[in-house]
C-alpha cells in the first residue's frame, strides 16, 4: 500500500499528540446474566473509517448502538471530544446512524426523509432546502426527491438512508451494516462510494460488518471483535499479514495454520517442528519465543508456492499429493496432503490457460515458502 | 374451465342478490307504499291475477309521500342528527380509550401479546345483549360505581347516569373498544422499531417522534377503526333502548318503535332507506381509504 510521497499517511492513532474522537475506556455491557461487551478501551481518531469486524452475535452492534444512545454501558466510560456521553439522549447526541433496515419513513418523501433531522435542528427555516439539494446531489438522487420509499430500489434506498444520516453534518457517523441488504456487485460499487463520500465530507465513519472485505476495502481501521472482546485493532494491511491470533489469522482470509513446538534458531529465526520425519518450518518472528513452546504457523496460501520439481534456494520445502483443486478462474487453489495427511493450500495465479495447467489431481509437489512468508502466533 | 370461474364469480353476486339486494327492494318498495289495517299493512300489494292492469295500478300506488313526510317531520331528522352526534362522540371517545390500549399491547413483550390479544376478544365470549344489561347494575341509582363513589367520599349524592345519554356513551364506547382495538393494534404492531430509534437519533424527542413517525404510520388502522364503531354506532338501536332515556334520540330507537308500536311499516321502511343512504356514504369513503393504503403498499 505505497502511498505518492506528497501525500501524508493517514495515521493519527500513531501520533502521541492526536486526540481521539472517541473514546471507549474500560466499557462493559451485560444483558442481565449476557456479557455483550467485555471491559473495551478503545479510540477512534478524527476523520477515521472504523470498522467494527466480527461473526454475529460478537458485540459488535452493541458497541455501535451504545456510541448512538440506544444503549447505555453497565460499566465504564464513552467520551466523544471528551465529553462523556453516558448522560445524553440520543436525540441531543452529536452522532447520526445508518441503519441496517435504513429504517425510512415509509410516509414521507425522500425529500422530507433527508430534510426530517433538519427541521428538528437549529438550522434556520431558508436553510434546510440548499442542504437537501446538496445531501441529493451528493448521492446522486435528485430525480428521485418526490419519490416515496417505496417507490424506489433497494440500492437508492440505502443512499437515501445515508444522505439522510449525513444531512445534519454528525461528528460521528455510525453505519450499521449499510450494504449488507444489496447484492455483490452493487455492494462493491456502493464500498467505493462510501469511501469517496467519507473522504469528500471529512466525517469520521464508523461501520458495523460482519463482511472482512468490505471491512478491508472500506476501512482505515479494522477491530476484530469476538465475543465482547477486541481481539485485534489495527490497520487491514497489519490485520491480514500480522495477525495478532489464530483467530484474527482464520476470520480474516484464508489461512493454512500448522502446530508445532518453537527452537530458537539465531535472532528472530525459530524453526517448528510439526511432523515427524519432515524438516523443520524455519520461521522468524520479533517476539520472544521460549525454547519447546507450542506455536501455531500461519501462512497465507498465496505465499505458498507449487511446483512439481523440488526448488533451489527456498528456506521451506514441504513435499506432498495433490489432493483437490480448485479452479476459481483469475486464481486456483490446490489442496495438497502433506505428512500425517495434513493438508496446506497454495495458491496460484492462473496465468497460463487452463488447459495448459501442468500440475493435477495425485500429483507429488514440492511446497516452498521463505522464512519470512508466514507469522508465529502463540495462541 | 370458463365454468367454474364463472361460479366463483357468481356465487359472491348471487349472494349479494338473494340476501342484499331483493330485501332492500322490497323494503324499498313498502316505503313507497301507504299505510293500511290490514295483512300486511300496505298497500297496494301486487295482484298478478288481474294481469297488465293489476301491475299498473300497483305501480300507480307508489309514491314517495313517506320521504317527503320524513324531511318535513322535525322528529326524524332531530333523530337522524342526534344519531349522527352520539355516534360521531362515542367513535372519538373509542379512540381516545382505545389508542392508549392498542399502543401498550404493541409495545408489551412478544409472549404477552397473545394473552392481551385475548383480553381484548374475551368479552365476545357472553352474549352482548347480556352484557349490556350488566351495566344497568353498575350504572343505576344504587349501583356498583355509585356505591363506590359514594364509598370513597367523592360525591355524598348518588349520581344519576343510567338513562341518560352518559350511559348511551359509556355503553357504545363499551361495547365497540375492540373494533378500535383491534385495527389500531394491527398497524402498531407492524411498525419497525428501528423508525422511532431513527426519529430519535434525527433530534426528536418521544413525544414528537411519536406524533411526527408512529401516529401518522398507524392512521390507516385508526380509519379503520373509526368506521367500524362509527357505522354500528350510528343506527344502534340495543344500547340506547337499555342504557338511555326519554332524552336519547337515536333512529335505531325511532326506526323500532314505527315498526312494533305504529306497525307504519311503510314510513319505517322509509326511514330504514334513509339511515342506509346516510350510512353509504361513509362505507363509501372507508373503501376509499383502504383502497389508497393498498396502492400504497402500506
Amino acid at each position: 500500500m505505497a502511498q505518492p510521497a506528497n501525500r501524508p499517511v493517514f495515521a493519527p492513532w500513531l501520533d502521541p499528540d492526536q486526540k481521539p474522537l472517541i473514546q471507549f475506556r474500560n466499557v462493559t455491557k451485560r444483558f442481565g446474566e449476557f456479557v455483550a461487551i467485555d471491559d473495551v478501551t478503545l479510540d477512534i481518531f478524527r476523520r477515521e473509517f472504523f470498522a467494527l469486524l466480527g461473526p454475529s452475535g460478537c458485540g459488535k452492534t452493541t458497541l455501535m448502538r451504545m456510541l448512538g444512545g440506544f444503549e447505555t454501558p453497565t460499566e465504564g466510560k464513552i467520551l466523544l471530544d471528551g465529553v462523556d456521553q453516558a448522560p445524553i439522549p440520543p436525540n441531543k447526541r452529536e452522532t447520526n446512524m445508518m441503519f441496517q433496515s435504513y429504517a425510512l419513513f415509509p410516509h414521507l418523501t425522500v425529500w422530507d426523509n433527508i430534510a426530517f433531522g433538519l427541521k428538528r435542528s437549529a438550522m434556520p427555516k431558508e436553510k434546510i432546502p440548499a442542504r437537501v439539494e446538496e445531501m441529493l446531489r451528493l448521492t446522486r438522487l435528485e430525480k428521485f426527491a418526490k419519490r416515496k420509499p417505496h417507490q424506489i430500489s433497494g440500492g437508492q434506498r440505502q443512499r437515501v438512508a445515508l444522505a439522510r444520516s449525513l444531512a445534519k453534518a454528525p461528528k460521528l457517523l455510525l453505519l450499521d451494516e449499510p450494504l449488507g441488504a444489496l447484492d455483490k456487485k452493487l455492494r462493491q460499487e456502493t464500498q467505493f462510494e462510501l469511501m469517496d463520500i467519507q473522504e469528500k465530507t471529512g466525517t469520521t465513519f464508523v461501520i458495523v460488518t460482519h463482511d472482512q472485505e468490505e471491512a478491508m476495502t472500506v476501512a482505515s481501521r479494522v477491530a476484530v471483535m469476538d465475543h465482547g472482546k477486541m481481539i485485534q485493532v489495527d490497520t487491514p494491511g497489519r490485520i491480514y499479514e500480522t495477525p495478532n491470533s489464530v483467530y484474527v489469522a482464520d476470520f480474516i482470509g484464508d489461512v493454512n495454520i500448522v502446530e508445532g513446538r518453537a527452537t530458537r534458531k539465531g535472532d528472530d529465526k525459530y524453526a517448528i517442528a510439526w511432523a515427524e520425519g519432515q524438516p523443520e518450518i524455519i520461521a522468524s518472528s520479533t517476539e520472544r519465543i521460549d525454547q519447546g513452546t507450542k506455536v501455531f504457523f500461519a501462512i497465507r496460501p498465496e505465499k505458498v508456492a507449487i511446483a512439481r520439481e523440488r526448488p533451489e534456494g527456498r528456506a521451506n520445502v514441504i513435499e506432498g499429493k495433490v489432493s483437490d483443486i480448485a479452479y476459481l478462474g483469475n486464481i486456483s487453489t490446490y489442496k495438497v496432503e502433506v505428512a500425517g495427511g495434513r493438508m496446506i493450500k497454495a495458491q496460484v495465479a492462473n496465468e497460463r490457460r487452463i488447459a495448459r495447467r501442468d500440475i493435477t489431481w495425485d500429483d507429488p509437489v514440492f511446497l516452498s515458502f521463505t522464512d519470512t512468508a508466514g507469522v508465529l502466533l502463540l495462541h | 374451465m370458463n365454468l367454474r370461474r364463472l361460479f366463483l364469480i357468481a356465487t359472491p353476486y348471487a349472494w349479494l342478490l338473494f340476501f342484499f339486494l331483493i330485501p332492500f327492494g322490497i323494503v324499498f318498495k313498502i316505503a313507497l307504499s301507504d299505510y293500511a289495517i290490514s295483512i300486511p299493512p300496505y298497500t297496494p300489494t301486487l295482484d298478478l291475477s288481474q294481469g297488465w292492469a293489476g301491475i299498473r295500478e300497483f305501480l300507480d300506488g307508489l309514491d314517495f309521500e313517506n320521504f317527503t313526510f320524513l324531511a318535513s317531520d322535525a322528529l326524524y331528522i332531530k333523530a337522524y342528527l342526534s344519531s349522527l352526534k352520539i355516534a360521531a362522540i362515542s367513535t372519538a371517545i373509542t379512540l381516545l380509550v382505545a389508542y392508549p390500549i392498542a399502543y401498550g399491547m404493541a409495545q408489551a413483550p412478544d409472549e404477552w401479546r397473545p394473552t392481551l390479544m385475548m383480553l381484548v376478544i374475551l368479552p365476545f365470549w357472553t352474549s352482548f345483549l347480556i352484557r349490556i344489561y350488566a351495566w344497568i347494575g353498575i350504572l343505576s341509582g344504587e349501583g356498583f360505581l355509585n356505591q363506590f363513589l359514594m364509598w370513597t367520599g367523592i360525591t355524598s349524592q348518588p349520581l344519576t347516569i343510567l338513562n341518560t345519554n352518559t350511559a348511551v356513551y359509556i355503553g357504545i364506547v363499551y361495547a365497540y373498544l375492540p373494533f378500535m382495538i383491534l385495527p389500531i393494534y394491527a398497524a402498531l404492531e407492524k411498525l419497525d422499531i428501528s423508525l422511532i430509534e431513527a426519529a430519535e437519533d434525527l433530534g426528536c424527542t418521544r413525544i414528537q417522534a411519536f406524533w411526527l413517525v408512529t401516529f401518522p404510520l398507524s392512521r390507516p388502522g385508526v380509519i379503520a377503526g373509526c368506521f367500524l364503531v362509527f357505522i354500528p354506532a350510528l343506527g344502534e338501536f340495543v344500547i340506547p333502548s337499555i342504557l338511555g332515556g326519554n332524552e336519547t334520540l337515536m333512529i335505531g330507537k325511532t326506526l323500532y318503535d314505527e315498526f312494533f308500536a305504529n306497525r307504519d311499516w311503510p314510513v319505517a321502511s322509509a326511514v330504514a332507506v334513509v339511515l342506509l343512504l346516510l350510512l353509504i356514504v361513509p362505507i363509501i369513503l372507508f373503501q376509499r381509504n383502504e383502497q389508497k393504503q393498498r396502492e400504497a403498499g402500506l
